[in-house]
Order: structure tokens, then C-alpha cells, then sequence
């Protein structure tokens, strides 16, 4: 080089111009060629047409208050149609007077879902925030909520089984004793309470006029079903998951069985069995609320799709990791919780997020059973005879919500994805 | 030399279904004793050692760990991991934890030490394989021979009593092997009692008190580094000497 430039050092030159800016985007990515060029004027043109007639169709031509169907007639889109119906299709056949308990129990579960999103919520905070949020959302929709000496005893059952195994040889002897002693009195008082020597007490807990089940309707219903259907598959699947990896053969063969079945039929068909099968098993006199047979046919569902996601997780990692896991001694449940799950969620978040968007959407299919919906009542408004005949208007209005939550899903997912991966690619 | 030991391995025989791969196994091991296993490929050196932790299952004789015998009990599984460190060819860090976290995790949830403990220990570790400046990033982030020195400092935190190494320089590029034999040499010298499946022989010679020469699932000769690689009597030990000696 006749540059006498010391070894070592080089000049930097800023690019050419024709690679920066706007004009060197659009050259190079729009107009690099004829061929590219025409397709893009004809690709901008196509979708400047399809714009056009829907803008005047929906805002341009469009009703945006009527007295009634016929004042719409002979224009463009009636969306005074969704001014007169929102709260039915937003809230369903819910006495109408008391509107903002859904709208309240709505903005609860936003409320949780949004805090539950954060990644530094995910400690014991977490624990607290559900329950709250679960009890308030709950207490607004049914009015009334009435907690059976039963369902307490159940609690301490749980609770006290949970801590005495998890803090066995962790906490002190006092601490796992009391474990001990909340298992014990659940267990007992069960028996007891079963054997008719406890009363049937109850805590009433009266904060509104009752409502019940049959009565909610739209977006409670839909994002009730959702969020529980989704908060308790997805323990359940990685359980399954699990046990499907699991060397005993009993329970290996149970969960197979359960995910084979459940997979191979439609949810339609598990819907009515729950709706319709299920009383005739039960002893006369029992009843089980519909929306609850509902939602357990959801969570039956959608636990046994996650359980063959998080397996999928669970395969694609190296046998090493579960033989480091072994050599240092790490019990089977440490192992899982601390070295094998965390890494298989990970790996599985893009499919698991696009399941719970499925299954969000998918909670339309409880309509079948009479339950309504989101998109079942915004199927009701159209039955008005006063505002027969605009169905496109009010399932464009339905689809722009579920897009809303759906999109905020998969951009969450995104999130999650880089969040968790942080300092952790290769 | 102490003389009790710390492993016997007495009649051990295992199948991989109709393949034999481990036949009538003997082998005792005193404490602070340093051993080399080597051999061709699939010879069952790596079914060897892993058979002390329990990695793989064995069909037939004992094993004496620290005078616990290894069975089906998880109880007595545990007992003899929490004994037994071991160090991977494929480092097998956990990728979703820091540096540090890794060497805690095992002190903190097995031994339930406390966690400012457990981080004091790890640091006193991590400085010993001389990488304390690497603690807060992730495996993912470190070189080959840095990984594996956080793996033998991850089997350390554990304090054990014995420590198996699994070929832990096949993996590693040529210029990280010596790191991360220093590391292993300087360990040998402290007296820890080794298992070590490797094809360096200058390790061989410069730390061990006997090397195995193990060829389909045998142990076909034992005997100290300078006698082992001055007069292997068998032939099978001349052709692989022969063999891995010529590029060595």
C-alpha cells in the first residue's frame, strides 16, 4: 500500500451513501431490482385498495349512533349496534344495575395477570397477589361467597401435607411439627366432618346481592375460564409431564393413558360429557355448578396438550444435566425444580404461549353447554330483532378484543423469551 | 500412605443388555491414593467409574464406598454422592445458573449450609482454580477450560472425600488442557483421593500412584506410572501404549 500508514491502524470510512438512511433501506429492500420494484408498487397498491373500502365501510360511511337497526340502513358500518349492546355483550344477562361488579372483577384479573407478568413479581408475592385477586374477583361476580368447614379442612390437608414434605429436614423440628399438626387436623376434622359428628358449619361471607353462574356472561366468563382453566392445566401438565418420563411403570402408564385419551377427542365432546355425563355418575341429590364442570373439562384439556409441550422441553435436555444433578446428590424433586424445569420451560415458551392463546380462544366452544361466553353474547345481541341483520359489525367488535389479549400474549412471550435467556445464550 | 480404603469394588459384573461390558471387576482403592484408568474406547472405563456414584446401575458384586454399600436405596445413594464428586468430558454446568450459583446450589439444598456460607466456600473455590473474577456470569459466557475448572470447583464445594474425573480434558482445545490439568495436579498434591479416566499420560506420570489399563471390560494390567509405561507386560497394553504414545 503506498499509504504510509502505521502497521497495525486502520481507516475508518464511513459507509457508502446509498446504504444509510431511508432512500438506502428502500433501495435496498423495496426497489433492488425490476422485478422487486413492480411487486412492491403492486403490493402497496393492493393493500391501499383493500384499506380504502374497508375505511369507508367502517369510518367514512359509517352509523355511529342510531335509535335502532332501520336508522343504520342503506350505510356503511352500524356501530351503533355495539353502542347499544357493549354492556350485554361485555357483561352477558349479569343484572344489569350492578355492571360494575364484573367490570371491577375484570379489571382484577388484568390486575394480576399484569403483575403476575413482571419476572421480579415471580417470589412469594406472587402467592399473595393471586389469592387476593381470586378472592376479590370471586366475591364481585357471585355477591355472596360461603366457605364450608369442609373447605377449610381440605386447606390445612393440603397445605399441611405440602410444607411437611417440602421442609422435611429443611426447617426446624417445631416448624415441620406444626406442618405435621395442620395435616393432621385437616385429615381428622375431614373424617369427622364426612362422618356427619361436625356440623355443617359455614363463614358467610355477604358483600352484594347473589348472582348465579347462570346469569354471567362475556368477558368475566371467557377471562375466568381462561385464567383458571390455563393457572391449574399447567401445573397439572408439568405433573404429567413428569409422570410420563417416570420409571414406574404404573404411573408412566396412567399418564400416557390420560394424555392419550384426553388428546384424542375434541374438547366439544368432553364438554358435554361434563355437562351432560357427569350428573348421571354422581349420586342424585349432588350437584356440581356447570360452569365449574366447565371449567374442569378445560383444565382436563389443555393439561394434557401442555403435558406433551413441557415433555418436549423436558427431551431436549442433555442427559448431562441430569447426571450432574444426580452426582451432587440432589434429591429427585430438587432436581426437577431447581435444574430440570427451569430449563425446559424455557426452551418450550414460544409453543406453551401459542397453546394458551389456543386455549383462550378455545373457551368459546363452552357455548355448546349453554355457558355464555364472550363471543356467545356478542352472538346473543345480534338476536334483537330491532338490530337483526349486522353480525359483521359485532364479530369484527369480538374479534378486535380477543386480538387484544391475544397479541398482548404473544408479545409477552417475546418478552419472556429474551428476559430469561439474558447472559444464558451460547 | 494410609492404608484403609476408601473404595472396593469386589466381582463387579454389567450388561448392557446382552453386552458385557464390565466382567469381574476388582479393585480397591486407599485413601489418598490417585489412580489413572485408561484404555481403548469402549473398553468400560467411563461404565467403570460411574458405577461408584451410581450413575449406571451394576448387575452383579459389591461395591464399598466409604464403607457404605451401594444398593437400591436412595437413602444409600445419596449418602455415597454426597462423598463422591464428579467432574463430566462435557463440563455439564447448569447453563440457566451463574457461576457461583452453580457451585452453591449442591452446599445450599443438599448439605443446608446457609447461603452466605455456601458463597464463601464457592469464592475460596473459584479463586483456587483462579477464576473468582467469572462468578456472576453464565456458563454460556466462559471458555472450555474455564468451564471445566468451575466444574471441578462445583464437585469441590461439595467437600469430598473422593473425586471421579471423566476424561475431563477430551473436550477442551489444546491449549485450555494444561489450565485445567494444573488445577487437577494441584489437587492431587493435596492429598484428595482421585479416579481419573484420561489419555494424558504426562498426568499419568506426573501425579499418579497407579495406572489401569482396561480393554473390553476388563482390567488387563495395574501397575505404577513408571513400571506401567517402561514394561507393560500384557500385549493388548503394548499395542495401545504403542498406539497413543506415537502421538502423544
Amino acid at each position: 500500500m503506498s499509504d504510509a500508514m502505521p502497521t497495525g491502524e486502520r481507516r475508518q470510512l464511513a459507509p457508502p451513501v446509498d446504504h444509510t438512511g431511508v432512500m438506502g433501506w428502500m433501495r435496498r429492500n423495496l426497489f433492488s431490482s425490476w422485478g422487486n420494484g413492480i411487486t412492491t408498487i403492486v403490493l402497496i397498491a393492493a393493500v391501499a385498495w383493500l384499506l380504502s373500502g374497508f375505511l369507508h365501510w367502517a369510518v367514512f360511511t359509517a352509523t355511529f349512533t342510531a335509535p335502532n337497526g332501520q336508522a343504520c340502513r342503506g350505510h356503511g358500518a352500524c356501530w351503533a349496534l355495539i353502542h347499544e349492546k357493549y354492556r350485554y355483550i361485555f357483561f352477558g344477562s349479569f343484572p344489569y344495575q350492578q355492571h360494575w361488579r364484573p367490570l371491577l372483577a375484570v379489571l382484577t384479573m388484568l390486575a394480576m395477570l399484569v403483575s403476575s407478568a413482571d419476572r421480579r413479581m415471580w417470589n412469594g408475592r406472587l402467592v399473595v397477589i393471586w389469592l387476593v385477586g381470586t378472592f376479590i374477583t370471586f366475591l364481585l361476580m357471585f355477591g355472596v361467597l360461603s366457605f364450608s368447614i369442609s373447605f377449610f379442612l381440605t386447606i390445612a390437608l393440603i397445605c399441611g401435607g405440602i410444607g411437611m414434605f417440602a421442609r422435611a429436614g429443611v426447617g426446624t423440628a417445631v416448624e415441620v411439627n406444626g406442618w405435621r399438626a395442620m395435616a393432621a387436623i385437616g385429615a381428622v376434622g375431614l373424617v369427622l366432618r364426612i362422618l356427619d359428628i361436625l356440623p355443617a358449619w359455614s363463614l358467610n361471607i355477604r358483600a352484594f346481592d347473589y348472582v348465579e353462574t347462570g346469569l354471567w356472561g362475556g368477558l368475566p366468563v371467557t377471562m375466568i375460564l381462561a385464567t383458571y382453566g390455563l393457572a391449574f392445566a399447567f401445573p397439572y401438565g408439568i405433573l404429567l409431564a413428569l409422570g410420563r418420563r417416570s420409571n414406574l411403570p404404573l404411573i408412566k402408564g396412567l399418564c400416557v393413558g390420560f394424555i392419550e385419551l384426553i388428546r384424542g377427542v375434541p374438547l366439544i365432546s368432553l364438554l358435554i360429557m361434563a355437562s351432560v355425563m357427569l350428573p348421571l355418575f354422581l349420586p342424585s341429590g349432588t350437584t356440581i355448578d356447570k360452569f365449574l364442570r366447565a371449567l374442569v373439562a378445560v383444565i382436563l384439556f389443555a393439561g394434557a396438550y401442555i403435558a406433551e409441550i413441557i415433555r418436549g422441553g423436558l427431551q431436549s435436555l442433555p442427559k448431562g444435566q441430569f447426571e450432574a444433578a444426580d452426582a451432587m446428590a440432589l434429591s429427585y424433586p430438587q432436581k426437577t425444580i431447581l435444574i430440570i424445569l427451569p430449563q425446559a420451560l424455557r426452551v418450550v415458551i414460544p409453543p406453551l404461549i401459542n397453546t394458551f392463546i389456543g386455549f383462550f380462544k378455545d373457551t368459546s366452544l363452552v357455548l355448546i353447554i349453554g355457558i355464555f361466553d364472550f363471543l356467545n353474547t356478542a352472538n346473543q345481541a345480534l338476536v334483537d330483532p330491532n338490530w337483526a341483520g349486522f353480525p359483521a359489525e359485532v364479530y369484527l367488535f369480538a374479534a378486535f378484543v380477543y386480538f387484544c389479549f391475544c397479541f398482548s400474549m404473544s408479545r409477552y412471550s417475546k418478552y419472556l423469551e429474551v428476559e430469561l435467556n439474558k447472559g444464558t445464550r451460547r | 500412605m494410609a492404608t484403609n480404603s476408601v473404595i472396593e469394588m469386589k466381582g463387579v459384573n454389567k450388561w448392557y443388555g446382552q453386552f458385557h461390558v464390565l466382567s469381574d471387576i476388582n479393585l480397591d482403592v486407599k485413601e489418598g491414593e490417585k489412580i489413572v484408568v485408561c484404555g481403548p474406547s469402549g473398553s468400560g472405563k467411563s461404565t467403570l467409574i460411574r458405577c461408584i456414584n451410581r450413575l449406571e446401575e451394576h448387575q452383579k458384586g459389591d461395591i464399598v464406598v466409604h464403607g457404605v454399600t451401594l444398593t437400591n436405596d436412595v437413602k444409600n445413594i445419596e449418602a455415597i454422592r454426597r462423598e463422591v464428586g464428579m467432574v463430566f468430558q462435557s463440563f455439564n454446568l447448569f447453563p440457566h445458573l451463574t457461576i457461583l450459583e452453580n457451585l452453591t446450589l449442591a452446599p445450599i439444598w443438599v448439605k443446608k449450609m446457609p447461603k452466605k456460607d455456601a458463597e464463601e466456600i464457592a469464592m475460596g473455590l473459584l479463586k483456587r482454580v483462579r477464576i473468582p473474577e467469572q462468578a456472576n456470569k453464565y456458563p454460556g459466557q466462559l471458555s472450555g477450560g474455564q468451564q471445566q475448572r468451575v466444574a471441578i470447583a462445583r464437585a469441590l464445594a461439595m467437600r469430598p472425600k473422593i473425586m471421579l474425573f471423566d476424561e475431563p480434558t477430551s473436550a477442551l482445545d489444546p491449549e485450555m488442557v494444561k489450565e485445567v490439568l494444573d488445577v487437577m495436579i494441584e489437587l492431587a498434591k493435596e492429598g484428595m483421593t482421585m479416579i481419573c479416566v484420561t489419555h494424558e499420560m504426562g498426568f499419568a506420570r506426573a501425579v499418579a500412584d497407579r495406572v489401569i489399563f482396561m480393554d473390553r471390560g476388563e482390567i488387563v494390567e495395574q501397575n505404577e506410572p513408571e513400571e506401567f509405561f517402561a514394561h507393560p507386560k500384557n500385549e493388548r497394553t503394548k499395542t495401545f501404549l504403542g498406539q497413543i504414545l506415537h502421538h502423544g
